[in-house]
C-alpha cells in the first residue's frame, strides 16, 4: 500500500506547530498503524529527518497511551478499537490519511502527536481510589455483591483513560472517563465509604483542569475503544447531585 | 450546590429548561383558542390580564427563569469553548445532531424572537396592532390582532423561523435535561430521543397552527 500522510508536527510545547505531508510507501495491510508509523520513522531516521513522536505503549489495546486522531476520529475508524490494534486493512491504497494529537486545554502538545495527560492523572488522584486497611487478604466472597453491580462496576472500569472522550467531544468534556472512575467504586461496597467526597473532589478537579462540559452529543461513547456507555454520565451527575446539596 | 460548576451549571440549565418548556406548551394550549372562535380567545385574553398582581408574579418568575437559563448557558458555552484553544484540522462528527451543535444559536435567536414578540404582541409598538387590541370604547381583541397580525407575509416569516428554531432547540434540550438529572436509561434511550423529537414537532405544528392557517386560509370567516 502506498498512503499520503497529512501529520502534526511541533518542536515542543512552545512551537506553534503545522500539518505536514509524508508518503508512506511499502505498507503491509496487515502492520498495525503503529507499525506504519514505525515503518515510516525508519525512513525517516535513514534520511536525517526527525521520526514522527507518538505516543504508545502496550500495542494492545490495555495502556491507553496510544492517542491519534485518525481521519477527525479518535482510534480511527474502527469501533470500540484503539489506535495500536487498528490495522491497515481498514483503509485503502492510496488513501490520504489525517493524524492529530488530542485537542484540548488539559492536554497540551508536548511534541508531535504527543499530548500531556497528566490532568488525568491529578483527577484520579483527587477520587479515583479506595483507602483499604492493612492486615490480611480478606476471604473470598466475604463481601456479597451481586452478579448486576458488579458486571457496571466492571463495564465502567474497563476505562483505559487514554483520553479519546475528550478528544472527540467537541467541548473537549471529561465526563465520560470521570463518570467511569466514579461508577467502578459507586457499583462496589469498597466505593461507599468515600462514594461523596469521592465524586465532589473529581468533578472539582475536573473542572479546575478545564475540560469542558457535557452537552450530550455523545461523540464520547461512539469513540470510545472500550464502549464505555454514556449511561454512566447520567450515574455521575445523579451522584454529584445527590451528595451536593448542603454545599 | 455550586452552580458554577459544570453539573452545577448544566443542573440550572436543565432545571430552568424545564420550566420553559412547561411555559412554551401552556402558552401553545392558550394561542390555540385561536381555533375555538373570537369569543373563547378574547375571554382567555381577558382572564390573563384580569389576574392582575399574579400576572405580574408570573411574568417576573419566568424573566427570571429566563435569565438564569441564559447565565447557566454562558458560563457552560465559555467552559467548553475555552476548553478546546486549538481545532483539529480535520473532526469527523459521529453522532452529534444539527440540533445538538446549534443549541447556542437557536437558543440565541429564539432569545431575540421572544423579545420581537413580547414587543408585537404584549407592548403592540404597531399602532395598527395597537388600535385592533384596544378598539376605543370597545373590549379587549386578542383575536382581531392575531389575524390582522399574520396577514402579512414577512411577520408569518419571521414566526416561523423562529418556531423552528425553537423546535430544534427542545428536541435536543429534553433528551440533554433528562440525562442531566441522570434519568436517561440505556434501555429507554431510543424512546427518550423520540419523545424528545416529539415534543419539538408538537411545538412546531402547534405554535405554527394559527399564523399558518391564516396566512395561508384566512380562518376568519
Ligand atoms: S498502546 Fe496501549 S492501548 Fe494502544
Amino acid at each position: 500500500m502506498k498512503l499520503t500522510l497529512h501529520v502534526w508536527r511541533q518542536k515542543n510545547a512552545s512551537d506553534q506547530g503545522r500539518m505536514e505531508t509524508i508518503s508512506a510507501d511499502g505498507v503491509s495491510p496487515d502492520m498495525s498503524f503503529l507499525e506504519m508509523l514505525d515503518l515510516v520513522n525508519d525512513r525517516l531516521e535513514k534520511e536525517g529527518v526527525e521520526p514522527i513522536a507518538f505516543d504508545h505503549d502496550c500495542r494492545e489495546g490495555i495502556c491507553g497511551m496510544c492517542s491519534l486522531m485518525i481521519n477527525g476520529v479518535a482510534h480511527g475508524p474502527e469501533a470500540g478499537t484503539t489506535a495500536c490494534q487498528l490495522h491497515m486493512r481498514s483503509f485503502q491504497d492510496g488513501d490520504s490519511i489525517h493524524i492529530e494529537p488530542w485537542r484540548s486545554r488539559a492536554f497540551p502538545v508536548i511534541r508531535d502527536l504527543i499530548v500531556d495527560r497528566a490532568s488525568f492523572e491529578r483527577i484520579q488522584h483527587a477520587g479515583g481510589y479506595v483507602s483499604v486497611n492493612c492486615g490480611g487478604a480478606p476471604d473470598g466472597n466475604a463481601v456479597p455483591i451481586s452478579k448486576i453491580e458488579a458486571d457496571l462496576a466492571m463495564d465502567a472500569a474497563a476505562c483505559i483513560g487514554c483520553g479519546a472522550c475528550v478528544a472527540s467531544c467537541p467541548n473537549g468534556s471529561a465526563m465520560l472517563f470521570v463518570a467511569a472512575k466514579v461508577a467502578q467504586f459507586a457499583h462496589l461496597p469498597q466505593g461507599q465509604p468515600e462514594r461523596k467526597k469521592r465524586v465532589q473532589a473529581m468533578v472539582a478537579t475536573m473542572d479546575a483542569e478545564g475540560f469542558g462540559a457535557c452537552s450530550n452529543h455523545y461523540e464520547c461513547e461512539a469513540v470510545c475503544p472500550k464502549d464505555i456507555p454514556v449511561k454512566f454520565i447520567g450515574e455521575l451527575n445523579r451522584e454529584y447531585l445527590r451528595t451536593a446539596c448542603g454545599d | 450546590m455550586k452552580t458554577q460548576t459544570t453539573i452545577g451549571a448544566k443542573t440550572v440549565m436543565a432545571v430552568t429548561g424545564v420550566f420553559l418548556l412547561l411555559f412554551v406548551l401552556g402558552h401553545m394550549v392558550g394561542n390555540l383558542q385561536y381555533f375555538a372562535g373570537e369569543e373563547t380567545l378574547n375571554a382567555y385574553a381577558e382572564m390573563l390580564q384580569g389576574l392582575g398582581p399574579l400576572l405580574w408574579i408570573i411574568r417576573l418568575s419566568l424573566l427570571a427563569i429566563f435569565l438564569a437559563h441564559v447565565i447557566s448557558a454562558t458560563t457552560v458555552v465559555r467552559r467548553n469553548r475555552a476548553a478546546r484553544p486549538v481545532a483539529y484540522a480535520c473532526k469527523e462528527n459521529l453522532t452529534s445532531t444539527f440540533a445538538s451543535r446549534t443549541m447556542l444559536m437557536s437558543g440565541l435567536i429564539v432569545g431575540a424572537f421572544v423579545i420581537y414578540h413580547l414587543l408585537h404582541f404584549t407592548v403592540v409598538l404597531d399602532a395598527n396592532l395597537a388600535a385592533i387590541k384596544h378598539p376605543e370604547g370597545g373590549a379587549l381583541d386578542v383575536y382581531g390582532m392575531v389575524t390582522a397580525a399574520f396577514s402579512h407575509g414577512p411577520t408569518t416569516l419571521i414566526y416561523v423561523i423562529a418556531n423552528i428554531l425553537l423546535a430544534l432547540h427542545c428536541s435536543h434540550g429534553v433528551q440533554s435535561a433528562l440525562q442531566t438529572f441522570g434519568l436517561r436509561s440505556e434501555k429507554c434511550a431510543a424512546c427518550q430521543r423520540l419523545t424528545s423529537h416529539a415534543i419539538g414537532a408538537l411545538i412546531l405544528l402547534g405554535n405554527l397552527a394559527v399564523p399558518l392557517s391564516i396566512h395561508f386560509c384566512n380562518c376568519r370567516a
